[in-house]
């Protein structure tokens, strides 16, 4: 079956629907997947919820479609960085589901992993823990009972993902810090789309050094992407 | 009294040798300055990367290649990466020896509030809650006041929590409280305060 598509558009040609839940990839800017995201602008898909550690800058990233209003809720850890994003936050147009970051990370790998369902002592006792089932486990010193709250997994209806490299089967190489949540956010789609930066040849990754296998991933493109840093920071020279 | 830099280098003497440490943003990013000597000590950055290193020099940033705090930084000999699930899953699992973060409000018990002022700044939790649930110890690193002269150090936070009963110790610019039973305990003083001007600045309960 073939996986390779020419581009972004066509890669997700069929997969879109108004209201539709997609869980994205990336961290800051980094690791975003640009291509697919400006796609997405340019089919004017509405109603959109997101599951993505952040929301972009305003002109880059999931801001982009926070624009054009069409995202209407997000499942987030941090959002600071996005004013449009606080605006329409604050004026009760967007929705904001808090996610703590590893719950996020971890609801992404339960549901791609078939666990509808986990525990975590992440925001016991915090607004995270409210209305959520608790249960206490010996795992404290000398098997003293700890609180823990029910998570659970996450099932979105597509995952937007950005890897470094892929061959024509999928197997995905991810570089460096630009890993985060692509992986988890990559396996708890029904589909899966990536944009890396180069395809290769299948046969020419290392099989040992295959960070996502291709299980994972139905549709792929190859692009530029532009890669904003987002706090360039540096040291003099010595 | 410490400045921000001698805050950030007393914190740095909590470090222990071989350890795995998380540093946040703000004046506990500057503890990786003074690491002492002899102690070597891994730094994890939440966004996936273990053995973070320090800024690139000019013309060598890497856009794949951030912190947590979304600066650009650079690898070391010892560095891996990893994926957001399994960096919170060491995180959770009780790997990371320590977390030094900065803080709103900290409670005599241990409470910690340092993610949200209600109706003002709502930018989220990023990693903390994680962080603050599943490290071995908290270390706290903030001014012993805000700007308006009111002690950040109480006897019950007023913000929305961060974490219950999760921090062990506090480092201001005024000096060192442990939590322990009952309050906060002195453990030193910054220079040039006496510990009746750290009482005096402390509205949490403090003990011995």
């Amino acid at each position: 079956m073939k996986k390779v598509y020419s581009n972004a558009a066509e890669a997700l040609d069929g997969l879109l629907h108004d209201g539709m839940f997609i869980a994205a990839g990336g961290f800051g800017l980094c690791g975003i997947p640009e291509l697919l995201l400006d796609a997405i602008k340019d089919a004017g898909t509405k109603n959109l919820t997101f599951a993505s550690n952040n929301a972009g800058v305003d002109d880059f990233g999931i801001g982009i479609l926070l624009q054009t209003k069409q995202v209407k809720k997000m499942i987030s850890s941090y959002v600071g960085e996005n004013a449009e994003f606080m605006r329409q936050y604050l004026s009760k147009e967007l929705e904001l589901e808090f996610n703590p970051q590893g719950t996020l990370a971890e609801r992404m790998r339960a549901g791609g992993a078939g666990i509808p369902g986990f525990f975590t002592k992440t925001g016991v006792g915090t607004v995270i823990a409210e209305g959520k089932f608790e249960k206490q486990f010996p795992t404290g010193p000398d098997g003293a009972m700890e609180d823990y709250i029910m998570e659970e997994g996450m099932f979105a209806d597509l995952a937007i993902v950005k890897a470094w490299k892929a061959d024509e089967t999928g197997n995905l190489v991810f570089r460096k810090t630009a890993r985060n949540f692509n992986a988890p956010a990559a396996t708890c789609g029904k589909v899966c789309v990536v944009e890396v930066e180069e395809i290769v040849p299948t046969g020419s990754l290392d099989p040992d050094a295959i960070h996502l296998p291709g299980i994972y991933v139905h549709r792929i493109i190859q692009g530029t992407h532009e890669k904003r840093i987002e706090q360039r920071t540096t040291r003099p020279a010595a | 009294m410490w400045d921000r830099n001698q805050m950030a280098a007393r914190a740095a003497q909590e470090l222990q040798d071989g350890w795995y440490v998380n540093l946040g943003i703000g004046i506990p990013t500057l503890v990786s300055n003074y690491i002492p000597e002899g102690v070597e000590v891994t730094l994890q950055s939440e966004n996936g990367m273990l053995g973070m290193g320090p800024f690139p020099v000019e013309g060598t940033e890497d856009a794949d290649l951030i912190n947590a705090g979304k600066q650009t930084i650079t690898e070391l000999p010892q560095t891996a990466y990893f994926d957001s699930a399994q960096s919170f899953a060491m995180i959770r699992g009780g790997k990371i020896a320590m977390a030094i973060l900065g803080a709103m409000e900290v409670a005599e018990n241990g409470d910690l509030a340092n993610w949200m002022i209600p109706n003002k700044l709502v930018k989220g939790m990023g990693g903390a809650m994680d962080l603050v649930a599943g490290v071995g110890r908290v270390v706290v690193v903030m001014d012993h006041a805000n700007k308006h002269g009111v002690s950040k150090v109480l006897k019950e936070c007023t913000l929305p929590l961060t974490g219950k009963a999760v921090v062990d110790r506090i480092i201001t610019n005024l000096g060192v409280l442990d939590v322990v039973e009952g309050g906060l305990k002195i453990v030193e003083t910054a220079d040039g305060v006496t510990e009746d001007e750290l009482r005096a600045a402390t509205e949490a309960t403090i003990v011995g």
